[in-house]
């Protein structure tokens, strides 16, 4: 018999300038991550609106990470300063409503830090997996 | 009780009418029953005289009313503010909502307001409630008088004021308080010290009542968005289907969240959800964070202070610190 | 009639819940709530739930069919269910005339089926008020308290339930449950009903009077000034409609699920800025309009439809519930001043 193995749907929201080279050059390195990570490339870390991590939720994503550049090292000068704020903020209220803390991560990646971002990932997508389904920020309409 | 009479309201409002200092007047006025108060703009001595109230229900805050109310003429409003009132003027005025020259501020005590929902639960049929010092007493319909301790009733948010002092105000009638060292986190703490699990059930339990009224929102004196996203169609967001095990969550984050550094912990949210939802624990909890995270901060106690949303430093603790940290204080 | 002692009154509603599935009000932290009975659970002595009884006819949000979108092909999917019978317990008066209010607009040609699936499932028990409240108003609109309507109507004393089958409906289901209670004659009953008339009478909304109201009176009273002050502190939320028993306004909806559509029937209210909206704009574009609008359909509009029916029902949930008070006896007072002084 074989058993389907569960695979978590991660939804990684990448700045333009670092995380999302980073990203490219992970690819180009030939360092494995797994497909299950779906990339939206942002201008900045910090236009990714807490609507937009709801709203990953609540269309099938079991975990939303964003990745942005280091701090210090933004393209807008401080754009990732507020992100990092407004994050602590939001994911702090998500484990205040009782939502597992592990799906929603900030992780700061660099255009040179291809080996980073595939690590990231892995350890992301295996922490999610090991959550299982995001059943409490589901919409059952969505469901298939 | 509380310490200024409503003659008092009445004598000040009308010689201010009289002597054009201004053109009309925000205060409370007089319903059906005794607990029944309606923000109303009175225009002249005889409609204060008759239909003014100053009682313990006059919970309504009018800072919101004020950003209409200060574009329909040139002349001057006449506001009566509580002291956790002013702290939505100062927010307001931070925010560039009113011109400040167009309102007449007269700052009241507040004694603490009282909850009609634990009113009605106390006593069934209320023909008259009447203020003795301490004790509240209510005359029913079948039932007889009853006396209650006036504590007993007091609305959530009054037991834990957080100040009785005025930030804004013209003119003050009465002696101005101090700031409070309340205990409003505690029970915000009390939720923080639950299991996930807990926590998922306690907010499910209390979301999936919402109906979608929007009186949180529509009530909150940080909400003054021309248009809501969630009214938008054009917004992706807006969804009148509510009931589902989706929509509250998504609504009530995003509400408090975009108060996050504005809301200034005046519990109107919670005192007009129709649910009886305590919605003042989403607000208080990022409140609560601020303060942890980035110093203490209380938004509406002086005027252009920046709200740390808007603001960083370069030390600030990572999101998932952050998440952490809580487990130390809870 | 028939009664059965209160202290059987749970070997009545289990037999009740062993064929149909039994809802009456149960009391909560939070108010008065309808929910499933269940082994244990007590019935709420409140005057009104928090939410009102509509919901078992017309719920806030309703799925009515689903799409199914493969390439250039739709498949259009019937989301119906045949309603189970059931059972709503403890209907006051003013409720169980709410469902007539709804049944004009929902069962009028074209019939919505939705809708009259389950009222044709629905059996109402409803339950005389021995003690209204201040906020009550139901006698200004010709509702009698001592005299529910209703497929079977309840009057409870202090020991004893009595039952009277008013309908076929009623008279099946009470037949049922003959075993349980027994034949009686109707003194205790029009005892209560005394009593009750006398409170009424006592109310302090006891002489508010709709005569000034009715229908075809949309232009008396749709552009007096009093409009814009009585809605000046309106904050334009929809707690007053979500309460009613009797407003019936609702928005279809088609919500993109991500591999196909589901149609929503929802509750839509007449304070909310997009209400009705249409492709050339909106209609009331202030909240006096929309304020007017909500008070006009039940005191002239719907009068106007449907044969002098108002379509209050004088609950006065919207009285307890308004967050700033505001509510349809004060736009009676000052807009019908004839007879309301």
């Amino acid at each position: 018999m074989q058993v389907t193995e569960y695979k978590p749907l991660i939804v990684a929201f990448c700045c333009n300038w670092c995380s999302y080279a980073g990203a490219d050059l992970a690819g180009n390195n030939r360092l494995a991550y797994p497909a299950d990570v779906k990339i939206i490339r942002v201008p900045c870390s910090c236009r990714v609106n807490p609507t937009f991590i709801l709203r990953a939720f609540q269309r099938g994503a079991d975990g939303v990470i964003i990745c942005g550049c280091h701090p210090g090292d933004c393209h807008y000068t401080s754009g990732n300063y507020y992100t990092r704020r407004r994050m602590a903020l939001l994911f702090s209220m998500l484990d205040y409503l009782g939502i597992e803390r592990e799906r929603t991560r900030v992780e700061w990646v660099s255009a040179a830090e291809g080996a980073k971002f595939a690590a990231t990932m892995n350890d992301f997508v295996s922490t999610v997996a090991a959550l299982g389904e995001n059943k409490r920020l589901e919409d059952l309409r969505c469901k298939k | 009780m509380q310490e200024i009479t409503r003659n008092a309201l009445v004598e000040k409002a009308s010689a201010l009418l009289a002597d054009g200092t201004v053109g009309r007047v925000l205060a409370w006025k007089r319903g059906e029953f005794d607990y029944d108060v309606t923000p109303a703009v009175f225009q002249t001595a005889e409609e204060l005289a008759r239909d003014l109230v100053w009682n313990d229900f006059c919970g309504a805050n009018f800072s919101k009313y004020l950003i209409k109310e200060t574009e329909k003429s040139d002349e001057k409003v006449l506001v009566f503010l509580k002291p956790c009132d002013t702290y939505s003027f100062n927010q307001l005025l931070t925010e560039h909502r009113f011109n400040r020259e167009k309102v007449y501020v007269i700052g009241v005590p507040c004694a603490g307001m009282l909850d009609v929902e634990k009113v009605k639960k106390s006593a069934e049929g209320i023909a008259s409630i009447t203020e003795d010092s301490d004790k509240i007493v209510i005359e029913t319909l079948f039932d007889g008088a009853l006396t209650l301790d006036r504590a007993s009733l007091l609305a959530e948010r009054c037991i834990n004021c957080k100040s009785k002092k005025h930030t804004a105000y013209d003119e003050l009638l009465g002696e101005d308080g101090e700031v409070l060292d309340s205990a409003r986190f505690d029970e915000v703490a009390a939720i923080e010290a639950m299991t996930p699990d807990e926590r998922f059930a306690f907010w499910q339990n209390e979301l999936s009542r919402c109906i979608r009224c929007n009186a949180c929102r529509n009530v909150c004196p940080a909400c003054t968005c021309e248009k809501c996203v969630f009214d938008n169609p054009a917004s992706g967001l807006e969804n009148k289907a509510a009931s589902d095990s989706f929509e509250e969550k998504m609504f009530h984050i995003i509400r408090a969240f975009h108060v996050v550094g504005r809301c200034t912990d005046c519990g109107e949210c919670s005192r007009v959800c129709p649910q009886q939802i305590p919605l003042h624990l989403l607000n208080r909890k990022f409140i609560k964070d601020i303060d942890n995270f980035y110093g203490e901060y209380q938004a509406g106690a002086e005027v252009g202070s920046r709200a740390p949303i808007v603001d960083y430093t370069t030390e600030d603790l990572e999101p998932n610190e952050a998440v952490e940290r809580g487990d130390d204080n809870a | 009639m028939r009664k059965i002692s209160l202290a059987n009154l749970d070997a009545l509603f289990a037999a009740i819940a062993a064929e149909e599935t039994l809802y009456l009000p149960q009391d909560t932290e939070k108010g008065a709530v309808y929910a499933e009975w269940c082994e244990g659970a007590t019935l709420s002595n409140a005057l009104n739930t928090v939410r009102s009884p509509k919901d078992f006819f017309f719920p806030q949000t309703e799925n009515l069919m689903d799409f199914k979108v493969e390439g250039k092909s739709i498949e259009i999917i019937d989301t119906r269910k045949e309603c189970e019978d059931f059972v709503i317990f403890g209907v006051r008066a003013c409720d169980v005339r709410s469902f007539e209010v709804l049944d004009r607009v929902f069962l009028s040609e074209p019939v919505d089926t939705y809708y009259k699936n389950r009222r044709d499932h629905g059996v109402i028990i409803s339950m005389a008020c021995t003690r209204p409240a201040e906020t009550c108003f139901c006698q200004t609109f010709g509702i009698d308290a001592a005299a529910p309507e209703g497929d079977i109507v309840c009057h409870k004393t202090e020991d004893t339930l009595y039952l009277d089958a008013k309908t076929e409906k009623g008279e099946t289901l009470l037949a049922r449950l003959s075993a349980l209670t027994e034949e009686c004659d109707t003194s205790a009953v029009e005892a209560q009903q005394a009593l009750i008339r006398e409170r009424m009478a006592k109310l302090p909304l006891a002489n508010l009077s709709a005569s000034d109201f009715g229908a075809d009176k949309t232009m008396e009273f749709f552009n007096r000034p009093e409009w814009k002050e009585l809605s000046q502190s309106c904050l334009g939320c929809g707690t007053c409609t979500f309460v009613c028993p009797t407003c019936q306004c609702y928005d279809i909806k088609d919500f993109d699920t991500g591999h196909g559509i589901k149609r929503f029937r929802c509750w839509d209210s007449c304070m909310y800025s997009e209400f009705t909206r249409m492709a050339h704009g909106n209609n009331r574009l202030t909240q006096v309009e929309r304020f007017r609008q909500r008070f006009m359909h039940k005191l002239v509009y719907y009068p106007t439809n449907n044969d002098g029916l108002f379509s209050c029902v004088g609950c006065g949930r919207c009285l307890a519930k308004c967050p700033i008070n505001m509510n349809i006896v004060k736009v009676m007072k000052t807009l019908g001043g004839k007879d309301n002084g």
